[in-house]
């Protein structure tokens, strides 16, 4: 991608690293519950028992 | 004690024939590099002043040994208790992988009298290099305290352990933050040569991505190791760290998976805040997806997984893939996308001397680690100090 002027650079790139960082929230909390699904499963079961 | 694997009684095992060999042309090597000057062992050039001793053993060495302040700083500082078996074996790993740091280093200097001048004679506090220097040479002190009292309690000496023991808190906190100063200050060393670092490896936020990258790698080496010595030193183990190490195992794969994750995203941020998009359809662009699909997102996946499904030998295989990424990651930032535009016959690529100082080099740290495992109390408790921990 060309750029004519250094603000048109820092608007794409930044756009690009706020688009990033969302999908990097987004991502993580997906990431997060499958790492601890078992876990709370577990606690639901002993909270039962 | 278990009695699990006990070793065979044979000395002259094929392993400890071949560990021997190397040494000898290890010792060989030394005395021609320190007596014919680095030139006679190695293919450095003004091009490429830093090569693998620089690469692998310094760079690789100190991510590696990070384990040393993860552990005590999730035992000690997190209060996380039922790690506390992986201290000890931690604290070991951290010591010998720095110390042999130094040790790796003064092949490079050549005039290993001169290795204090940085901090003495010739100050450069503006340097990276210096508070490298500095870090590094405070840190190594701090695990070497913190490492004292196993041979205190070997030679009985209880008042000189106890008072060790006294300043624990104290160590763990300086070691994390002289840790968090030189790994990522190591990763400052390359933000000089934006030129000559390939853009996709190149970042401003290279200090971050090494000290990010090296509590992975520190997690990963506490989990490879402590497998390795549940599986051949498993009767030097006492009922601790028998039973405490599937905690250690399981939840230091979480720990690493998480912050895998956070790693991976953060590289792609630095391609985008660098609009490198274009460099990923190239050649190194495709190495590049390598490392970072192969040995960050993949091991990340991993250890999800394996904390998951609590399954310890999935663990294990993404420690080996961590490891290895890491490794990857140092190489590729210091040599393989270093003076990436030189033609090839200009490239650097290591002597086979090099490779052997370096082999020579990581055998010595294994077989001492192996005495250390074998005669100090690190896998166990020592009985006259138990539960004084």
């Amino acid at each position: 991608m060309e750029f004519m002027t250094y603000h048109d650079f820092m608007f794409w790139t930044k756009g690009m690293a706020y688009v990033g960082m969302g999908l990097a929230l987004v991502g993580f909390i997906v990431f997060w519950n499958f790492l601890t699904t078992r876990e709370d499963d577990r606690f639901a079961d002993k909270e039962e028992e | 004690m278990a009695h699990v694997g006990a070793p065979s009684t044979k000395f002259w095992t094929p392993a400890n024939i071949l560990t021997a060999i190397i040494l000898v042309v290890g010792i060989v090597l030394t005395v021609k590099r320190f007596t014919m000057g680095i030139g006679s062992v190695s293919n450095l050039s003004d091009d490429n002043p830093w090569g693998i001793w620089i690469g692998f053993d310094l760079l690789c060495g100190v991510a590696l040994a990070a384990g040393g302040y993860t552990t005590t700083a999730a035992v000690y500082l997190f209060g996380m208790k039922k790690f506390h078996s992986a201290v000890r074996p931690a604290i070991t790993t951290a010591f010998l992988g720095y110390a042999f740091v130094v040790f790796a280093l003064l092949y490079d200097l050549g005039r290993y009298y001169r290795l204090p001048y940085p901090l003495t004679i010739y100050p450069g506090p503006t340097s990276f290099l210096f508070e490298v220097g500095l870090c590094v040479a405070l840190y190594l002190t701090v695990l070497a305290i913190e490492f004292s009292p196993f041979l205190w309690e070997v030679i009985g000496w209880a008042k000189i352990r106890h008072l060790v023991h006294k300043l624990t808190l104290a160590l763990t906190i300086f070691g994390v933050i002289l840790s968090t100063l030189h790994q990522s200050s190591l990763g400052g060393l390359y933000l000089i040569a934006p030129s000559k670092l390939h853009p996709l490896w190149y970042s401003i936020y290279l200090p971050l991505f090494f000290f990010i990258s090296s509590i992975p790698a520190g997690l990963s080496m506490v989990i490879l190791e402590g497998s390795l010595s549940h599986k051949y030193l498993a009767h030097k183990m006492d009922d601790e760290h028998h039973h405490g190490f599937s905690h250690v195992v399981l939840g230091f794969s979480k720990a690493a998976s998480v912050v895998l994750f956070a790693y991976f995203c953060m590289k792609w941020i630095g391609v985008a805040m660098d609009n490198n998009w274009s460099h990923l359809s190239t050649g190194w662009g495709w190495w590049f997806l390598v490392e970072v699909l192969g040995f960050v997102l993949l091991p990340c996946l991993l250890y999800a997984m394996a904390a998951r499904e609590k399954n310890e030998r999935l663990a294990f295989w993404a420690s080996v893939m961590t490891v290895a990424g890491i490794i990857l990651n140092r190489l590729n930032v210091s040599i393989i996308a270093f003076n990436w535009r030189l033609p090839a016959e200009a490239r650097y690529f290591p002597s086979v001397e090099e490779f052997l100082i370096t082999v020579f080099i990581v055998t010595l740290e294994i077989t001492i680690l192996r005495i250390c495992l074998n005669k100090l109390p690190i896998l166990y408790q020592h009985p006259q100090f138990r539960d004084a921990h």
